[in-house]
Order: structure tokens, then C-alpha cells, then sequence
């Protein structure tokens, strides 16, 4: 059983006919998702790549028993497109788009609480369960279908560990990027949680970055709970100055805030594993199972 | 975005915030001229973004306008904490009874603005927070309601007034909270914020931080949010221009690669084995020939960089795309320093193929390209 989408799972793709929707729409059918519709308003009614398109998330929905929408809607449009697909009770939703304004992404956040809705991102690359589907924009050729549960701030440097543990020999159950925003829905804390109830995820592999306390807040969480799969992590931005935005909107230290240095403490702390380059993913994961066993 | 105090001070005047009488004056003589007019004492302070500017020299007091004028001279064309020093605000001294602090800032982890108020204003809030928790109140806001009056009055009985002033403070939080949402604010922040003698509150200083991805829908920051200055070098303003997220650091090895987390890690890594990066720059996902070309072109522009390393992880990004850019650099300009590539994923074959036909061997794993970088290629 992975966590949050699967072979069922019957998904609509919001902004299907822009240059990114279309491209990725095309993708996910080659991997396998099943893409029942897509939504573009004014061009309802017409075809992308045999998915019906329509001009509201409701009738899409109505029309094809979706369960759940991947967002490419530009930043501007994001935020409503976000409460259209809750109020469609589609769930999860994933949010692909980047440089959401971080008071929309609030609002979208405070949406989600009320509609007990899932949301993934926004600026992530999306979530998939490998061999069975992917709702978002990961090279799925990397990824195997395995016992490991992947959760990641960053889209590029999740396909380099990722590929690291199917070059291992090591295969996934489920990868999903939490985003790079400052304000984002899922937390690795629910990702922790989801994967502790997840019987075909056996240990996991977190992939922070700085800026904010998500890892810190695992850290505790792993700590506090005792937490019974084994977890490695890798941290990005050791070498990055206090102040600057690194690429991404939430990869930023603000005052003594955000470093790397207190991620990998906080982790290490709680008994979890931290790699000191990427490649070190894969052994350490292998020695950390061992040692459990 | 970071705005100069004297910027966020003329966006809260407008919204009904009381700040110090003053003006903003880019050469001493201007300084005198402002002080004549004020009358009185005045503090001469540095428009620089940087924070803890007191420390540092820059808020410094004047009793006559000759004085103003010896501040603004030692004030201008120096550098505080590194930033030059191009502007300075001069502002009536205030009868200070007492030093609050308020701020309304992103709270990642509540996902709301989170409003902080604290009797003890003048100094460094993450130091009250660690000696004096309890001098700090919090209030969480309501993204859709806003701040609501019983909220504010509530945060103006923490800060210790009653009668009049409870009605006062009340007020300014929500002007604040109001400039907060105009403006798509990351920050405002108010320390000190001060209470006169005489019983009135006026936010004596002032930082604002814009959101940098709700500029699209503040035309009246676009022009200012390019130019290079304070905030950005001249090598992050060009870089910006081209639409590249880039960070100018100390060294002298130029990275290149798609997608923050992987060039962070990039970064690491050449620091790991011993290097010095130069940069940190991202030409993202699905990059095409010409960002690869244009990131190129800016890093080997510049004289501290010795060595450039390329790291791309294709998923949406072509590896052809991205040996046409390296080509076009070297073809048009030349390639002017030791060039690093690793490459792997999409179309990595004929990337490959493309790269080696021009004498560049691409690596495949990224720990042996930040190796060879970082002992100088």
C-alpha cells in the first residue's frame, strides 16, 4: 500500500493546455497515471492526447469520477484553481506551480484545513509511487518500486538520490517533494505520519535543505514518537550564506534561523542518520536497516 | 525585497502610521538643509538594508545642523557592514519614554502572518526571545479575516496600556497589518517603536520585506526590484535580468546547475573537497540552450572566477539543450576558463556526443566533477 496516490488513483491535471500542462499530461500517461480529464477554462469541450478537456473542475470531475488534480495553473490563477479542485472535494491536491505570492498560499493552506484536504507544494515536483503512478513532474525512469518512502524540499536533487538508491538496487514505495515555498500543505512531520502507517514503506530517506524548521520539526517528531522505521536525511546548504534566497522562495536563513548546521544536530539527535554528500544515501541506509534488524 | 527605512516610512505615512518628522538627504549639505528646517535634535541614520546598522555607526545624533552635516559626510560613501552607504534619513529626535517592538512576519510553520509585540523594544528580538520569552506576546492571524479589534486590543493590554492608548495601539496594529497585506509583505517590522513622553506611539524605525513572487501585482516595485545596489552586485543584477536565481559568494569556482536543492548540494560538495565556490546559480527546469548560454556567459565574465562547473540532472531538461548552450558560449565568446561538466538523464547521448565532438568530456557522477573543480580542473 503506498501513501497518497496508486494504481487507482484517477486524477485531473488543471491548466492541461499551457506549455507545461500539456508536456507533463503526455508524460504521466507514458508512465501510467491515469489522467481522466483535464481543465483549461474556454476550452472545454476539446481533446489533449485522447484526455477530455473541460472548462471547470466540477464538471471534469462530474464527468469522470476524478479523485484527485495536479495544478499547473500560473501563479497568479493558482491560488483559486487550488480552491476550485477542494471545493470539487478532490484530495489530494498537488501543486506543481512556482512563485505562488506566499499570502495566497496561506490562504489556500487555511482552504485545505477546512476541506481536511491534502496538499502537496506548491514548487514541488509532485508525488510518485513507482511501477504504479505519478501525479507531477519527475523523471520516472529513476525510480523503482521498493520499500523505501522518499520526502524532499527539492525536485533535481530527489531524482539524484533517487537514482543513487535504483543504482543501489534499492527501490521505492513512495517519493514525493514537500516543496520549496516558505508556506507549504504536507510537513515531513505528516509525511512521517503517513509513512509510519504505510506497511510497504519499511525506512525512509529525508532530503532537507535550510531555511524554516521542517526538519527540526522532524527531528522532534522522530524523537518524540520514538519513531520505528529507520531514517536517514541529507541537508543541502551547509556552504550557503545567511540572508540569500537560494533558488528556492523557502531555502533562506533569517537570523539564526534555517542553517544546516542545526538541521543535521537536530537529526542527529534524534538518532537519524545524516549523509554528508548524497551519495552517501544509499549506504548508510543499507547499514541503518542492518543495525535495526 | 528589502525596502530602505525611508521607503517604508513614506508607504506607512500614506496608511495614517505616525513616524518622526524628517527627510531623506543624499549629500551632506542636503543633511544640514533638513535639519534647519526640523529644528531641534535630530538622528542622522544610514539608509542601508542591512540589519543591526546601529551597532555599526549608522544612527548617529546631532544637536546642530553643522554637526548634521560633519555625520552625513562620515556616513555617506562608507560602508556599513559591508553595504555603501548612498543615502542617509534625517529625523527629529523623539522625547522617548519608552521602546516597544512590533512585527508582522510569515510564520512558516502556522501558515498565517504571525504578529509579535514586546515591551522591550530597541534590541534584538531573537535575544528576548531566548533571555525573555515572556515579554513577548503572539498572535496568529486569520489570512482570510485579517486582524480583528479584540485581537489588537488584546496585543495592546500585553504591552502594558489601558484607557486611551489601548485604543491608540490597537489602531496602529492594524495600519500595520494593513500596510502588511498592500504591500505582499514577508516583514514589517517596527523596532523601536516609540512612546513619547508626551503619550503618543510613533514607529521611530521601520523595515519592510516585499515577497518576491507577489511582484507581479506590485508594478510600483518592478523597476526598483532590478536595480543593482544594495541588495543585488552587478553580477546578480545582470543574472536577474536573464531571469536566473543567482547568489554571488566568496570563491573562485563558478557553479552552474538545474534546480535549487542540486546546486546547493553542488556547492557543498566543491566545499567539501576543498573548493571555493564563486556562485550559486540555477537555470531550472526545462532549460534551454540559451539560459545554460547566458548563465556561462555571465559567470566566466567575471575576474575572481577560475574554473566553472556544470552540473545538470536531466529530467525535463535536455542534455543537447544544454551542450548547445556550452557550444554557443564557446563558439560566439570562446570558452574563457577551465570548464567542468557533468551531465546525466534526458537525451544524454547525443548531449554527450555534441560535447565530445568539441573536446569536452562530460563525468557522470557529480562527487568526481566537484572533485576535479575544486583542485582547480
Amino acid at each position: 500500500m503506498p501513501i497518497l496516490v496508486g494504481k487507482e488513483t484517477r486524477a485531473i491535471v488543471q491548466g492541461i493546455t499551457g506549455n507545461q500542462g500539456s508536456f507533463h499530461a503526455r508524460l504521466m500517461l507514458e508512465y501510467g497515471t491515469k489522467i481522466v480529464a483535464g481543465v483549461t477554462p474556454g476550452k472545454g469541450g476539446t481533446k489533449l492526447q485522447d484526455v477530455p478537456v473541460y472548462d471547470t473542475v466540477a464538471t471534469a470531475k462530474d464527468e469522470t469520477n476524478a479523485d484527485s488534480s495536479v495544478i499547473f495553473v500560473p501563479s497568479p490563477y493558482a491560488k483559486e484553481a487550488a480552491m476550485e479542485a477542494m471545493d470539487a472535494a478532490l484530495n489530494p491536491v498537488v501543486i506543481i506551480t512556482e512563485g505562488i505570492p506566499a499570502r495566497d498560499e496561506m490562504v489556500i493552506m487555511r482552504y485545505a484545513r477546512e476541506h481536511s484536504t491534502v496538499i502537496v507544494g506548491p514548487n514541488t515536483p509532485g508525488v510518485i509511487t513507482p511501477g504504479q503512478s505519478k501525479l507531477g513532474i519527475m523523471p520516472g525512469n529513476v525510480f523503482r518500486p521498493g520499500s523505501v518512502g522518499l520526502a524532499s524540499r527539492s525536485g533535481t536533487l530527489t531524482y539524484e538520490i533517487a537514482a543513487s538508491l535504483t543504482h543501489a538496487g534499492i527501490g521505492q514505495s513512495t517519493c514525493l517533494g514537500i516543496g520549496g515555498d516558505p508556506i507549504v500543505g504536507l510537513s515531513f512531520v505528516d509525511v512521517l505520519k503517513m509513512f509510519r502507517e504505510d506497511s510497504g514503506t519499511e525506512s525512509l530517506v529525508l532530503i532537507g535543505e535550510i531555511g524554516g524548521t521542517a526538519e527540526e520539526d522532524a527531528a522532534k517528531y522522530i524523537a518524540d514518537t520514538r519513531y520505528p522505521k529507520p531514517v536517514v536525511a541529507y541537508v543541502a546548504g551547509k556552504a550557503a550564506p545567511p540572508g540569500k534566497r537560494m533558488g528556492h522562495a523557502g531555502a533562506i536563513i533569517t537570523g539564526s534561523e534555517g542553517t544546516a548546521d542545526n538541521k543535521i544536530r537536530s537529526l542527529v539527535a534524534a538518532g537519524v542518520r545524516v549523509a554528508e554528500i548524497p551519495s552517501g544515501i544509499p549506504e548508510l541506509l543499507v547499514r541503518k536497516v542492518q543495525a535495526v534488524r | 525585497m528589502k525596502l530602505f527605512e525611508f521607503e517604508a516610512k513614506n508607504l506607512a505615512s500614506n496608511l495614517g502610521i505616525a513616524t518622526p518628522r524628517g527627510a531623506v538627504a543624499s549629500s551632506a549639505e542636503e543633511a544640514r538643509d533638513i535639519h534647519k528646517r526640523l529644528g531641534g535634535a535630530v538622528v542622522v541614520k544610514a539608509q542601508v538594508l542591512v540589519a543591526g546598522r546601529g551597532k555599526a555607526g549608522g544612527i548617529k545624533f546631532a544637536l546642530k545642523p553643522e554637526e548634521t552635516f560633519d555625520r552625513a559626510k562620515e556616513m555617506l560613501g562608507s560602508f556599513i557592514k559591508g553595504e555603501n552607504v548612498r543615502k542617509v534619513l534625517i529625523e527629529q529626535k523623539l522625547p522617548v519614554k519608552k521602546e516597544l517592538y512590533i512585527s508582522i512576519a510569515e510564520d512558516r510553520m502556522n501558515k498565517c502572518q504571525t504578529v509579535l509585540a514586546s515591551r522591550q523594544g530597541g534590541i534584538d528580538i531573537e535575544e528576548v526571545a531566548r533571555t525573555h520569552p515572556e515579554e513577548i506576546a503572539r498572535r496568529h492571524m486569520d489570512p482570510v479575516y485579517g486582524i480583528r479589534g479584540y485581537e489588537a486590543r488584546d496585543l495592546a493590554l500585553n504591552l502594558g496600556y489601558g484607557g486611551q492608548q489601548l485604543n491608540m495601539i490597537s489602531d496602529l496594529l492594524t495600519n500595520l497589518y494593513r500596510l502588511s497585506v498592500i504591500y505582499d509583505c514577508e516583514l514589517v517590522e517596527s523596532n523601536p517603536l516609540v512612546e513619547t513622553q508626551d503619550g503618543r506611539f510613533l514607529a521611530a524605525d521601520l523595515r519592510m520585506i516585499i515577497d518576491d513572487n507577489s511582484l507581479f501585482r506590485h508594478p510600483e516595485f518592478q523597476e526598483r526590484s532590478k536595480e543593482p545596489g544594495a541588495e543585488l552586485t552587478p553580477l546578480e543584477a545582470k543574472a536577474r535580468e536573464n531571469n536566473l536565481a543567482f547568489v554571488e559568494l566568496d570563491g573562485d569556482i563558478g557553479i552552474i546547475g538545474n534546480g535549487a536543492g542540486l546546486v546547493m548540494a553542488t556547492i557543498d560538495l566543491v566545499k567539501y573537497y576543498g573548493g571555493q565556490p564563486a556562485n550559486f546559480c540555477d537555470v531550472g527546469g526545462g532549460a534551454a540552450a540559451d539560459r545554460v548560454a547566458s548563465a556561462l556567459g555571465i559567470i566566466q565574465s567575471s575576474d575572481k572566477v577560475r574554473t566553472v562547473l556544470v552540473n545538470i540532472l536531466a529530467g525535463i531538461t535536455r542534455c543537447d539543450e544544454v551542450a548547445k548552450g556550452i557550444l554557443d558560449v564557446k563558439k560566439v565568446v570562446g570558452l574563457k576558463k577551465p570548464l567542468v561538466v557533468r551531465m546525466v538523464g534526458t537525451n544524454e547521448e547525443e548531449g554527450r556526443r555534441l560535447l565530445e565532438t568539441a573536446g569536452i568530456k562530460p563525468l557522470i557522477h557529480m562527487e568526481d566533477a566537484a572533485r576535479l573543480a575544486a583542485k582547480g580542473a
